[in-house]
């Protein structure tokens, strides 16, 4: 069955009207608030931590430092990554001998009323004797550093590959290369980091709202952290304001606050200001890029060769190295690449810490990779287009794997004809229509142009569980590891069971990450919700179906194939007036009349579904830029995706994801960026310094989703499609603005500010030296 | 601390406030209209937007005390104090348009969004795309690139979805294969 694709998700009404179930909207009678202490400075030795005078505020319940918190372990990698030691590298919760960014946690300070929190904190004396910050990953590689011990900034470095690279470019009739460097980004999720928590004084358990993104996980590093058993916590499922993957990473806020509620026994609230946000949620992005491409004269590709710089911040965050193993796993984006090399090196420095970004990885690589494919074209005298299509994989040439492993597991390119994929785009977008368009613009004395960008995407990854159940009134309930980050997972999930069992989606109740609910979950992140977790709940909602069938043959006496279970009935292909409802067929399927020996009472079913390796679809993104050369302003005027989505689940919540990333990708490619000044002191500090895109910034964005290749790796076909209206917004914009500047040489750096346009304007305009 | 009387969602209320107490906090905290969020309390995101004497204004740049012998309409009340009947489940025309036109995906920005739209269209029932634009510039949303939300406005002016854009819900489809013809 289908379900109707454009019913208005689940989750709408509640947050059209104001009752969103955001953890801040969590009321308690004990409810205390914890304000963070932070470091003022970027680096250097903390040598003490004054709280008397704070702690001597009326209405503060206590002032924390790190001398009054267990001596547990750091803030743990999720990931590890095979020859990378992260421990050194890891964030104690509370700054002990050192502080490395602006930001840092130092102490914490509870208080009856958040206002009092905050007062009290700024009474807290922090004396810190400074060192020297370091702000560049490139020059730092090499030293070493006393604040973590004299271990080496360079953590570890992201090696692959395969074939013969210099043997390439020895050949090579053209070498064309580039530097680029990414700006520092941050997700900038509408709701700020947060997290309440409650303390049941029946069961001395915690309750906690606002575990955004791996509340498994999470709940099992705090645990151990506070000495506990896992259980002793209760990971609640709350609606949450964006995370595009910074939210819910586990931050040392979140160990604090576990640890204040049960210290306090009472709730404690923490959540931060639009300023903390910006200095400590993870940053993003921020690389320095290195790459060369060898080609034969009729411009095929022969060789592919990348060296970057991660700029990890101050420590090592929870994904560890996988904004690096993305960068350099899927360098080579969907090209056929004979010899390929790709070296990611990650370099510890004094700023916030980096993680997963909506696309890591690959906002970054399909920027530097299709900036070069763009002077590729240029130097060889081929238009953009053909020196793409000449190097993408036909469908004779996939389903295809590159001799090398992406997280542990093979790279089957399972996306289908990339060739064919391009070539349906740049027909479906009508894109001669828009160089010429571009080109008349040009003619009028307009600095217009276009630019594409071809990319691979990827998702799906990990296991997630799902139970599927019918209780006895017929209500249908899922229950999965997944979180809802407010991309519609509650629909998408309800959707996968609703159509196998034959209800509507509204009439299934979905519960996200409940950690009592389930013993173990996933969580969300890469794309994987509707792969992953939708798979896992297909499958045990198909499980339910069939023993719904199976009781209802016993009591039809009917063959079990003939049973058809439709809008919450089951009955007989050859009689199909007797209709039972599924919740008598609950009742039937536990009562002993009808149990079969080794079968569960009720209707209720298991399942698990692991992704043995991840889709890998391709897309097109597509952009056409006016500059404002007096100013070295960039206006985007028209912007176009393609993508292949495998299968769609929910039209509008796909349009909508592509649509959003593309929105975010422009900020990025144009906006975006977190720099600090020579002292290691972040300049942007409020929501207004941190410009991103506005509603009069953006143009109406096109979106075709293609569904010509259903993914192979999972029964439902579906591929993901979090991250596709992002991962080509950089470089689909870098490439329209040197088109609308007519460049030859490449831009250095994203984001396109008015100061990088105009630089670039400048140096056209030099006479050549 | 001071008195402060004021109407909010359609009910009277009275407080004693601290004088740096903001709005926003005044309607979470000690009403418990969590509905009305805070995205950046420095005025630049548009989240807490409400109603006051019938404009919108952003909850977190005024005080409580401002708001002393003010009505105040948040999300909360917004059905109920429109055109629309206000029994359970009814909802403002305005947030039957973003509804209906998928303009929310996580939703934090929408009871802003929401309340700033109404204020729009009270003020030009029938804005260009442009004006649309224009008039939201106060509101971010993080989620949505905008597109579904313009395309809402747009529907709750006109009581139906405006231009079938190519981006918008109701795009249609580019050659076999894509979603319209395509799928199943
Ligand atoms: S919270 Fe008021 S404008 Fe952002
Ligand atoms: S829907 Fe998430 S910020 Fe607008």
């Amino acid at each position: 069955m289908t379900v109707d694709q454009e019913f208005s998700r689940l989750e709408d009404h509640r947050l059209a009207v104001g009752r969103g179930r955001f953890h801040e909207s969590v009321r308690r009678a004990d409810l205390a608030h914890l304000r963070v202490v932070r470091s003022a400075v970027a680096h250097g030795r903390l040598d003490g931590v004054d709280v008397a005078e704070a702690a001597a505020v009326p209405g503060v319940l206590g002032v924390f430092t790190a001398a009054d918190l267990p001596d547990g372990p750091p803030i743990p990698a999720r990931q590890p990554s095979p020859g990378i030691d992260f421990t050194p590298y890891l964030q104690p919760p509370l700054a002990r001998e050192w502080v490395r960014h602006v930001g840092e946690p130092v102490a914490f300070v509870v208080a009856e009323d958040a206002y009092v929190a905050e007062d009290a904190a700024r009474l807290v004396d922090v004396a810190i004797s400074e060192l020297p910050p370091v702000l560049d990953a490139r020059r730092a590689d090499g030293t070493t550093v006393e604040s973590l011990a004299g271990v080496p900034a360079r953590v570890g470095t992201i090696d692959t590959g395969y074939g013969d690279v210099a043997g390439a470019f020895d050949q090579a009739a053209t070498v064309v290369e580039l530097e680029l460097d990414t700006g520092r980004h941050s997700a900038m999720p509408l709701e700020n980091r947060g997290l309440t928590v409650g303390f049941d004084h029946d069961t001395e358990r915690l309750v906690v709202w606002g575990a955004a993104k791996v509340p498994f996980w999470n709940r099992n590093v705090i645990a151990r952290y506070l000495g506990v058993p896992d259980d002793r916590l209760h990971m609640r499922e709350s609606d949450v304001g964006g995370s595009f993957g910074i939210r819910g990473e586990l931050y040392a806020e979140d160990l604090l606050t576990v640890w204040a509620a049960s210290r306090l026994r009472r709730t404690i609230r923490w959540v931060e200001d639009r300023e903390e946000h910006l200095l400590a949620a993870n940053h993003a992005r921020q690389q320095h890029h290195r790459v060369r491409a060898a080609f034969t004269p009729e411009g095929r590709m022969t060789a592919l060769d990348d060296e970057a710089w991660l700029d990890t911040g101050a420590y090592i965050r929870t994904h560890g190295a996988v904004v690096a193993a993305l960068t350099a796993g899927m360098f080579a984006g969907p090209y056929r690449v004979p010899a390929f090399r790709s070296q990611v090196h990650l370099v510890v420095t004094n700023k916030m810490g980096v993680g997963t970004y909506r696309a890591p990885g690959r906002f970054q690589n399909n920027a530097a990779r299709e900036h070069l494919m763009d002077l590729a074209a240029s130097r060889l005298g081929l238009s953009p287009e053909e020196v793409r299509l000449r190097n993408l994989p036909t469908g004779e040439e996939t389903p295809d794997a590159r001799p090398m492993r992406i997280f542990g597991a093979p790279m089957l390119l399972d996306g289908g004809d990339h060739h064919g994929h391009v070539t349906k785009a740049l027909a479906t977008v009508g894109w001669d229509t828009w160089t010429a368009r571009a080109g008349r613009a040009r003619s009028e004395g307009r600095a217009v142009g276009v630019g594409m960008a071809a990319i691979l995407e990827k998702a799906g990854l990990g296991h997630e569980n799902a139970v599927v159940s019918v209780d006895t009134s017929g209500g249908v309930r899922v229950a999965v590891g997944s979180t809802s980050v407010g991309q519609g997972a509650e629909t998408v999930l309800a959707i996968a069971a609703a159509e196998v069992l034959g209800v509507p989606p509204q009439a299934v109740r979905v519960v996200l990450s409940d950690t009592d609910t389930l013993h173990d979950g996933g969580g969300t992140f890469a794309s994987r919700t509707t792969v992953v977790a939708g798979t896992a709940v297909h499958q045990a909602a198909e499980q339910v179906r069939d023993r719904a069938a199976r009781t209802a043959a016993r009591i039809l006496q009917a063959e079990p194939e003939d049973v058809v279970v439709r809008d919450g009935f089951a009955a007989s292909r050859h009689a199909p007036k007797r209709q039972l409802p599924l919740g008598a067929l609950a009742q039937a399927a536990a009562a002993p009349g009808f149990l079969r020996p080794g079968e569960e009472p009720g209707l209720i079913a298991r399942s698990t579904f692991s992704a043995p390796t991840m889709t890998y679809p391709p897309g097109v993104h597509f952009a056409e830029v006016e500059v404002d050369t007096d100013i070295g302003e960039v206006r985007v005027t028209r912007y176009a995706v393609t993508y292949e989505i495998g299968r769609t689940m929910h039209e509008g919540m796909a349009r909508g994801q592509v649509t959003g990333g593309v929105a975010q990708g422009i900020g990025g490619a144009l906006y975006e960026d977190l720099p600090y000044d020579a002292d290691g002191v972040p300049l942007v500090r409020s929501q207004r310094d941190y410009r991103v895109p506005l509603a009069r910034d953006l143009p109406d964005i096109e979106v075709h989703l293609f569904e010509d290749v259903p993914a192979p790796g999972n029964p439902l076909g579906v591929r993901g499609v979090g991250e596709a209206g992002i991962a080509g917004a950089g470089a689909a914009v870098m490439n329209a603005v040197r088109d609308a500047l007519q460049l030859t040489a490449p831009l250095p750096r994203l984001p396109l500010t008015q100061a990088t346009v105009l630089r670039a304007i400048r140096d056209r305009d030099a006479p050549a030296r | 601390m001071t008195r402060i009387e004021l109407t909010v969602d359609g009910a009277k209320v009275s407080d004693d406030v601290e004088p740096r107490l903001l709005l926003v906090q005044y309607l979470r905290e000690r009403l418990g209209k969590t509905g009305t969020v805070i995205g950046c309390d420095t005025a630049s995101c548009g989240a807490c937007t409400v109603h006051l004497d019938g404009r919108s204004v952003k909850s977190c740049n005024v005080l409580a005390v401002q708001a002393d012998g003010a009505e105040i309409t948040t999300i909360e009340g917004l059905a109920a104090d429109g055109e629309a009947s206000g029994a359970d489940g009814q909802l403002h025309p305005v947030q039957e348009a973003f509804h209906e036109c998928h303009a929310l995906q996580c939703g934090f920005c929408t009871p802003g969004m929401i309340m700033q739209t109404a204020d729009l269209l009270a003020e030009n029932p029938h804005p260009t795309e442009d004006e649309i634009r224009q008039g939201l510039e106060g509101n971010l949303c993080r989620c949505t690139g905008y597109h579904n939300i313009v395309r809402a406005v747009q529907y709750a002016a006109n009581g139906t979805s405006a231009t079938p854009g190519t981006g918008a819900a109701a795009q249609p489809a580019a050659g076999s294969g894509t979603i319209d013809g395509g799928a199943a």
